[in-house]
């Protein structure tokens, strides 16, 4: 690789023609402008619209506000708002919960199948390209589109599965089985989306440890766990922790089925039933929205340390 | 170490930059073409009007509406009714249509008393004869003062098939003890004797108002509604220890099944009856309506009756600070006139008209009859989450509603949670 | 050693067999779903209301038909194209702006910022709607630009937002991305005479172009099937994009799931389109953030 990319001529003879200081004469002022407007812009953007109203739900979630009228009129009141909704809020601990099954679902179900389609289609396969479209297309398709299919197939009285197997089983109303079966659905949609950030790292890994493994009579599986594994370990963490923050957002195919009540309670449904519509319960919501916040920045303080060992 | 050069293989198509500028470029002068000129403000005088009449027949009677409407004319912004329902607080306090429609009850006072809505009294003093002192009830708000101008309302009613009950030899019940007796038949004769469904969490309040409305009177569960009762009294307990003794001769299974799934095992003969609003008949096809009948919700206490009916009224409101003031106050004017229902209702059959001159020549055995039921009402309820506020309906009762289903035997336990609940939204 | 091949050869093809049969059971139950419901869009609801939806026949196009019109499809997918398109070209110049000036030159708050777009991108949308409507309602406008005298219901505000989410994320790869430029290329631009602009333009963004490609795929996807922004800072009907579309064809008392269905499809197709035309850039491109061999 270093060949190709030394190839020009002037670049070989660089150190002989250009002194070190030349570096500091060539930025000029315009360019100094210009680099500084290419980073400020995007920062602004972003500080001012998400870092900002972030900010601001947090505030929010001190005070009772109802969502109407001017922000003079709102009285604070304290932590309230996080009483209530640990103490006097149902549907909380039930979204906590499943926040956190799902998680643990997510990791071991689509996460390591993902990972594990990924292995199986790093090779030379016949229709290894059509096989990669079949797993990512659930991706592609929005989570609304996804929560229909799958109602046809899980409805109670008309759907596919009790129609198939003559069955009654109320995949989506008895709320012991309902986040599995969302679950099923949601994973079907995750899996192509790790398998595909899984594989494309897979691709990168150098060829010669894997023919180094070979050499040295490694079976797949062991050339898997002991070489490919630990080498592909900025591509885990990333998965890791997107497989985190999928779980914590999940919202969509709940959302569509029944606005996450009755075994599908979620947090992210309850910040929206709370913010959203004619509710304004602005101040509580926010406080659920601050708790979702706080649960993602650890994760995210995680990442980040992740990144900076990587960057030394 | 991997070459980014080697990415580039394949022979894949390439985004020049230049494609790329221009791409930019383009869409930029798409985005702003757009934005200026896509504007949805009335031309000249046109009173623009908020419709979430998005189904295709409501939509098509709105317009046919609006066409008589012709000086100054209206435009109709029209949004599906989720969406629009979802974000009703952004659109208020956006500045919103002229006129846009909305429901009568709680919804429309909380509303008004925020200051979101337009005060429409002058409007009533011209199009007030025409309607009942119910209806001007429904309509005004807590300060006194109208703020909403109906258009049509439906009825809840236990709706069954005539053919099945001539068939097995059914009587139409009048007190509860009939009632439950009816269901026992129905049971032994193989029907489930009560279609219901929860998924989507609204259904079940039909039966819980009906319930409270038969058991403790139209004032009690007013006031209950406005928070203003507790829900941990006896009252409310004896409504849920009755709903426990009725839950058997419900469809089981409720809460993973929807309405629209119900009322369609009550087209296929499989449940005898259900509770449900008058648009029921939109699951029936067209051969099976006329067979379409109901009756009113039996009556438990023999003190308070059956004239209380629930029947969610759908009206227009004006929006606080109109650009077109005038001319919204002479479309509500319009709208509250016998010949805008009755055009409406031409299109639309599945409800009835509020106007007292509306013309029911034109109505089906089954609208007749609700209008008929509807008229004779001493008092209207309009539905739980009309009548409440909306984020306790939506974030308390629902929830609690599923839980009774679920398990009917910690009813303590639940009303105590509900009006625990109820103290920190109604402060 | 060509009998070793050989037997290397024979050994493997069992196993061999046994994957494609895996693969190809795993595939169909993956496609399955979908196909389930395209099947249904193929068929009238008065025969599935009748015969249920576990039967065969009633096949008709109509409904592909019905959900065009009902659901205004002409005009949502144009303005699904006017939101989509200016974001996804925004979002990609400014993370690359920024990926770039993160990449090249130490600074200071260089990690903060990284950081900074990071996080962005994996905040909860919910959460942040009620300051973000606030703001937008009280930035106030020209008539001539926004109807409503505000932000509140324009496409900037729509687009806006959508850039400033999907900033973060983008600005994250191409940052990884551009580290494993080498600098020797940059700086024999340098030694041309170019500026930092037209190293940037000329040099670091052609190099860029698969992992460009691959964002582009990818935002693409994702703002197009947003139905939370637009619908919440819009209030004209007529403006709300595709996926507002499909809640059109969700009736308030009667939902046609076959209608819905087809209305589902044609929804997709588009993204489908993307992804298939660039999907040799994708799997390129997704790596680049990741792994460092």
């Amino acid at each position: 690789m270093a060949d190709v990319m030394t190839r020009p001529e002037h670049v070989a003879t660089e150190k002989r023609r250009v002194p070190r200081s030349t570096h500091a004469r060539i930025w000029s002022k315009w360019d100094k402008l210009i680099v500084v407007l290419m980073i400020t812009i995007p920062t602004v953007i972003v500080v001012a619209l998400v870092w900002f109203p972030a900010v601001s739900t947090v505030i929010l979630s001190f005070t009772d506000w109802n969502g109407i009228g001017n922000i003079g009129d709102m009285n604070f009141v304290g932590g309230q708002n996080y009483v209530d909704v640990t103490t006097n809020y149902p549907p909380f601990g039930p979204a906590m919960q499943h926040n956190l099954i799902w998680l643990v679902v997510f990791f071991f179900g689509p996460t390591l199948l993902g990972i594990f389609l990924a292995a199986l289609l790093d090779r030379e396969l016949r229709g290894g390209r059509i096989y990669q479209s079949i797993f990512f297309l659930p991706v592609v398709l929005s989570l609304a589109l996804v929560g229909f299919i799958w109602e046809l197939i899980y409805s109670r009285d008309q759907g596919l599965l009790n129609n198939l197997f003559h069955a009654n089983v109320d995949w989506f109303g008895d709320p012991n089985i309902n986040l599995w079966a969302v679950l099923v659905a949601s994973g079907w949609r995750q899996t192509g989306y790790i398998m595909l950030l899984y594989l494309a790292g897979l691709k990168s890994v150098d060829p010669a440890l894997r023919e180094a493994a070979a050499v040295d009579g490694a079976g797949e599986v062991r050339t898997f766990l002991q070489v490919i594994w630990p080498v592909m370990r900025p591509v885990n963490i990333v998965i890791l922790v997107i497989t985190v923050i999928e779980s914590l957002r999940a919202f969509d195919i709940v959302w569509v089925i029944n606005k996450g009540r009755n075994g599908l309670e979620l947090i992210s449904t309850l910040v929206t039933q709370n913010v959203i519509g004619e509710a304004s319960r602005v101040g509580f919501g926010s406080a659920l929205a601050t708790i979702m916040i706080a649960i993602s920045t650890v994760f995210i303080t995680i990442y980040l340390i992740q990144v900076m060992r990587e960057q030394k | 170490m991997m070459s980014p050069r080697s990415f580039g293989t394949g022979g894949v198509p390439v985004i020049g930059r230049r494609a790329l500028l221009q791409g930019m470029l383009g869409a930029g002068a798409l985005a702003g073409l757009t934005a200026c000129g896509g504007g949805s403000g009335g031309s000249g005088d046109q009173v623009t009007l908020g419709s979430n009449w998005s189904d295709p027949v409501p939509k098509k009677a709105i317009a046919q509406v609006m066409s008589g409407f012709t000086s100054p004319g209206v435009k109709i912004n029209t949004i599906d009714h989720n969406s629009f329902q979802e974000n009703i607080n952004n659109y208020l306090q956006g500045g919103p249509d002229d006129v846009f429609g909305w429901f009568a009850g709680y919804r429309m006072q909380f509303f008004a008393e925020q200051g979101l809505v337009g005060d429409v009294s002058d409007v009533w003093k011209t199009i007030g004869s025409g309607f009942s002192d119910a209806l001007k009830q429904q309509s005004t708000g807590k300060d006194g003062k109208q703020y909403f101008v109906p258009l049509y309302y439906y009825p809840w009613a236990v709706f069954y098939r005539k053919s099945v009950f001539t068939e097995k030899g059914y009587t139409i019940p009048k007190t509860l003890d009939e009632f439950t007796a009816l269901a026992q038949k129905m049971q032994t004769d193989g029907l489930a004797p009560l279609a219901f469904a929860d998924q989507e969490g609204w259904p079940a309040m039909g039966t819980f108002d009906y319930l409270n409305l038969r058991i403790n009177g139209y004032d009690f569960h007013r006031e209950l509604m406005a928070g203003e009762k507790p829900w941990t009294g006896t009252e409310v307990k004896t409504v849920f220890d009755t709903w426990r003794g009725l839950l058997p001769y419900h469809q089981a299974d409720s809460l993973g099944r929807t309405w629209q799934e119900a009322a369609q095992s009550l087209q296929k003969k499989e449940a005898g009856m259900m509770l449900l609003g008058l648009f029921l008949g939109q699951q029936f096809p067209d051969a099976d309506r006329s067979d379409l009948d109901f009756f009113p919700f039996p009556e438990i206490d023999s003190n308070i009756g059956s004239d209380v009916v629930e029947a969610p009224i759908d009206g227009f409101m004006m929006s606080k600070r109109p650009r077109n003031e005038d001319g919204a106050k002479k479309l509500l004017e319009y709208i509250g006139s016998a010949k805008a229902e009755d055009t409406y209702l031409k299109s639309d059959p599945n409800n009835i008209g509020t106007h007292n001159d509306a013309d029911t020549s034109g109505y089906t055995d089954l609208q007749k009859k609700a209008q008929q039921l509807v008229s004779g009402a001493k008092s209207i309820s309009q539905f739980l989450d009309r009548d409440t506020r909306p984020d306790f309906a939506s974030t308390v009762m629902i929830p609690s509603l599923q839980e009774f289903i679920k398990n009917p035997n910690d009813v303590d336990g639940l009303l105590k949670k509900i009006e625990d609940q109820k103290k920190s939204i109604f402060k | 050693m060509t009998a070793a091949v050989v037997g290397r050869r024979r050994r493997t093809r069992p196993a061999r067999v046994v994957l494609q049969v895996f693969l190809i059971v795993m595939a169909i139950g993956w496609l399955f779903p979908i196909a389930w419901a395209v099947y249904n869009s193929l068929r009238d609801y008065d025969f599935t209301s009748a015969h249920g939806y576990f039967s065969f026949g009633g096949f008709t196009l109509k409904n592909y038909v019905n959900a065009w019109a009902e659901g205004d499809f002409g005009r949502t997918f144009y303005n699904s194209a006017v939101i989509t398109v200016p974001s996804v070209v925004l979002t990609l110049l400014l993370s690359a702006s920024a990926a770039y000036v993160l990449a090249r030159f130490s600074f200071k708050f260089n990690l903060t910022l990284l950081g900074l777009f990071t996080a962005a991108n994996l905040l909860p949308q919910q959460a942040l709607l009620v300051p973000l409507f606030r703001l937008f309602v009280n930035i106030e406008v020209p008539y001539s630009i926004s109807d409503s005298g505000t932000l509140y219901d324009t496409y900037y505000a729509v687009i806006a937002v959508n850039v400033a989410f999907q900033t973060g994320f983008c600005t994250f790869v191409l940052s990884n991305y551009m580290k494993t430029i080498p600098k020797e290329l940059t700086e024999a631009a340098l030694v041309d005479g170019a500026g930092a602009f037209r190293q940037f333009w000329q040099v670091v963004l052609p190099l860029c172009r698969p992992a460009l490609a691959a964002l582009a795929t990818l935002e693409i996807t994702w703002v197009y099937n947003d139905f939370f922004w637009a619908v919440a800072f819009m209030r004209t009907g007529s403006k709300f994009p595709v996926t507002s579309s499909l809640q059109n064809l969700k009736g308030q008392f009667f939902t046609d799931y076959n209608l819905l269905s087809a209305g589902s499809v044609i929804v997709a197709i588009p993204t489908l389109v993307i992804f298939l035309l660039l999907q040799r850039h994708l799997r390129a491109g997704l790596t680049l953030g990741a792994t460092k061999g």
